[in-house]
């Protein structure tokens, strides 16, 4: 009798552990509620910029509009903290019933997020949009995965030299016109000013280096078959590698401090006086103007290799996407529209400086606003883009360039060796 | 000296008190019942989490899986295979347990001199280092990497400054930055170690001191030959924890070498977890890095407590 209990006991003890084991796998959400409802509240996710006040009277605008014209619709934006956005992104993807049905996202993560299955194909939608066809190809690259658009292009952000006009009158300097000239530029303006790097560079500023490897005819990576190949360590981008790295040292910008740095420390750098020239975004403008640069400098577009040529610069910028988990599809693709529409970018434009992703209201703006026009002629002159894939983002956190050039810079490694492991953990993201 | 520097063993138990029929002998049970809530929140708190981690350890499991883009897989031992064959992984491991080592012996050291000398100084003095310590000791460990960036920064620290080094970059070498991280690290926990051995000092009889002041012992020699020895347990336990808080220091690297220093080069275990798991959501490889560093940490554990007992001490 006693035995018997207490076999039972341990049977029953045993059994709970196995259904406990059992119900215990690490959770994944579902496919979500494919409801298409016409009324009810919208939500809306949008990064929270530096001064932020004139985004919100903009989009509020519009979302005031979009609830005259639908019944029983509410707009609700929320604007969140762009340092924690990837947390908060993914705790979306991951929790659809708090999700909101349209965010605001950086380029570089569409095919992340869609390879997590959180952004909605919207290919017919943004097919038949009239507007779209004015919509510039690299943007559409941008929002584009395997042929399939996810989302609607809010704004380009594009880089190209800053550089102090009361520096390069005292040297009596010539505006460069190649990178070569770039290089004998910053250092003759290093070895008359020892306080001041000639061109500020990080070792950890990734797209502030690009340009130089795509100047040179080189390639991040290429498409064949299906699948990404990196090619970041053929004999063109070696050039444009070993052009960018050559920066670094006592003549321009010393490696014990540039190295680390990245695309805001020399932003930085060159806003506090500290920098001859600067590789620096059209959104950088309000941190120089803050700065003792303030009034005393000009941007050309970054030169080419060739004279005459423009170096192909990233064209980075963020997106607005509806979600596969939203249960007001309809609604949700014709708030994107008006969202990211032209209407709305020319009044970001005015108001935050945003570029335009339709070359026709780019084109314009250019014309209103002198200060954009190098960098409308830069992304005229065409631009690049990241290697469209999940494996980017992992590239991307695993530091896997920053590394390459910091490796370099420092030093340590030669710039076959460096780009040679560089192209291996590349193919290695790609692979997965 | 002639001082007894083992414990007595103590004697062993009468074979006779087991026999005794006591009332909880009838129902074996009975002791786990009792025990029964304290287990369920154990097990709660500590196995299931472990649970977890070896689980998540052996799937494929990224954010498209996570947000249900992609089916969740088992992958048996792939991760750990795919970790073992990163030879960044065995640079980031041998990294860690030198840069550990360093910290434990610095933290120990400190800790045990400046025990000693509050046991030598008089009160207000006391009263000074004590207070100092303390509050590097609850200085939040982000703060404090931050402060010391600062001292140490190439342009306008004091440090530099008042060494002479001029705009010598602390970061940028790969020693000096771990050289840096290190008396951070050494500075937030040798309190712990200061205060505890203190207590335990105090708690050493008077006259055993004077015996060993009485028969001309140096300060050196009465610390290892009197001291030591009756202090081996509490010294035991301030090295195993500084061992397993070493072992894993996150925040003073991820702080003051920018998420692990120039290329990479000042990346420990737990910083090189962090960004396999979440920077690049590989959830999967990550709790496979999470269970080789509990395995690590449980055998240094293991080893301890097997030389413990060898020696007769019981922790």
């Amino acid at each position: 009798m006693k035995l018997a209990v207490r076999t039972a006991a341990s049977l029953a003890a045993i059994a709970m552990a196995g259904t406990l084991l059992g119900g215990c796998a690490p959770s994944a959400s579902g496919g979500g509620t494919q409801k298409d409802e016409k009324s009810g509240t919208l939500r809306v996710w949008l990064f929270r910029e530096v001064g932020n006040k004139p985004k919100e009277r903009v989009v509020d605008g519009v979302a005031r509009r979009f609830e005259k014209r639908h019944d029983g619709v509410r707009v609700d934006v929320r604007y969140i903290p762009v340092d924690s956005r990837a947390e908060k992104i993914k705790g979306a993807f991951n929790d659809p019933a708090s999700a909101p049905d349209l965010i605001e996202y950086g380029n570089t993560d569409t095919a992340g997020y869609v390879e997590n299955g959180g952004l909605a194909d919207v290919s017919g939608e943004f097919g038949e949009w009239r507007q779209a066809r004015d919509t510039d190809p690299t943007a559409k690259e941008s929002v584009t995965v395997d042929g399939k658009v996810y989302g609607a292009p809010l704004f380009v952000g594009v880089r190209a030299l800053y550089y102090r006009t009361d520096v390069f009158d005292d040297l009596g300097l010539e505006v460069p016109r190649t990178l070569g000239e770039v290089a004998a530029a910053a250092r003759r303006i290093r070895a008359e000013n020892p306080d001041m790097y000639g061109l500020a560079v990080g070792g950890a500023y990734t797209y502030g280096a690009m340009p130089f490897i795509w100047a040179h005819g080189g390639k991040l990576a290429e498409r064949g078959g299906g699948r990404y190949r990196a090619t970041i360590d053929s004999a063109r981008a070696k050039k444009g590698i070993a052009a960018y790295t050559r920066l670094f040292g006592d003549g321009n910008c010393p490696a014990a401090k540039c190295a680390a740095m990245g695309g805001n420390d020399t932003v930085e750098a060159f806003a506090a006086g500290r920098a001859g020239m600067a590789v620096a975004g059209d959104f950088n403008r309000k941190a120089v103007d803050a700065g003792e640069a303030e009034g005393d400098y000009d941007v050309v577009p970054l030169p080419g290799a060739e004279r005459g040529s423009i170096a192909p610069a990233f064209a980075g910028g963020n997106n607005i996407g509806v979600l596969k988990s939203s249960s007001h599809r309809t609604l949700a693709v014709r708030l994107m529209r008006e969202l990211a529409g032209k209407e709305t970018q020319k009044q970001l434009f005015d108001a935050m400086g945003f570029l335009p992703t339709f070359t026709d209201v780019r084109r314009q703006a250019a014309k209103d606003e002198p200060f954009v026009e190098p960098f409308v002629k830069t992304l005229d002159a065409g631009t690049e883009f990241v290697p469209a894939t999940p494996g980017w983002a992992e590239i991307d956190a695993g530091l896997v360039l920053p590394s390459m050039f910091q490796q370099i810079a420092g030093g340590k490694r030669g710039v076959g060796a460096a780009a040679r492991e560089a192209a291996e953990k590349m193919d290695e993201a790609f692979a997965e | 000296m002639s001082l007894p520097l083992s414990a007595p063993r103590p004697a062993p138990a009468e074979p006779a008190r087991r026999r005794v029929n006591s009332p909880v002998r009838q129902g074996s049970w009975t002791p786990w019942l009792y025990l029964a809530p304290a287990l369920t929140v154990l097990a709660g708190l500590l196995v299931y989490p472990v649970y977890q981690l070896g689980l998540i350890s052996l799937l494929q499991y990224t954010q498209a899986q996570v947000s249900g883009g992609e089916p969740v897989t088992f992958q048996g031992l792939g991760n750990y295979a795919g970790l073992f064959s990163d030879r960044q992984f065995w640079e980031v491991l041998s990294a860690t347990v030198l840069f550990a080592a360093a910290c434990v012996l610095g933290t120990l050291t400190v800790g045990c001199a400046l025990a000693v000398l509050l046991t030598r100084v008089r009160a207000v003095p006391r009263l000074a280092l004590m207070l100092s310590a303390l509050g590097a000791w609850a200085t939040p460990a982000v703060t404090g990497s931050t402060v010391w960036v600062f001292l140490f920064d190439p342009d306008s620290g004091p440090v530099n400054r008042v060494l002479g080094l001029g705009d010598f970059s602390w970061t940028y070498g790969r020693m000096s930055a771990f050289t840096l991280v290190l008396l951070e690290v050494v500075w937030c926990s040798f309190p712990l170690v200061m205060v505890t051995v203190y207590a335990g000092i105090r708690a050493v009889p008077a006259e055993v001191l004077e015996a060993a002041a009485l028969d001309g012992a140096s300060q050196w020699r009465t610390w290892r030959s009197v001291l030591t020895p009756m202090l081996r347990p509490i010294l035991l336990v301030v090295t195993i924890q500084s061992v397993i808080w070493d072992f894993k220091v996150f925040t003073q690297i991820y702080v003051m070498t920018d998420g692990g220093g120039i290329a990479g080069q000042n990346l420990v275990l737990n910083v090189y977890a962090y960004q396999k798991a979440f920077a690049s959501s590989q959830y999967g490889l990550g709790a496979a890095i999470g269970v080789v560093m509990l395995l690590i940490l449980l055998g240094v554990t293991l080893v301890y407590l097997r030389l413990l007992r060898r020696k007769g001490e019981v922790l």
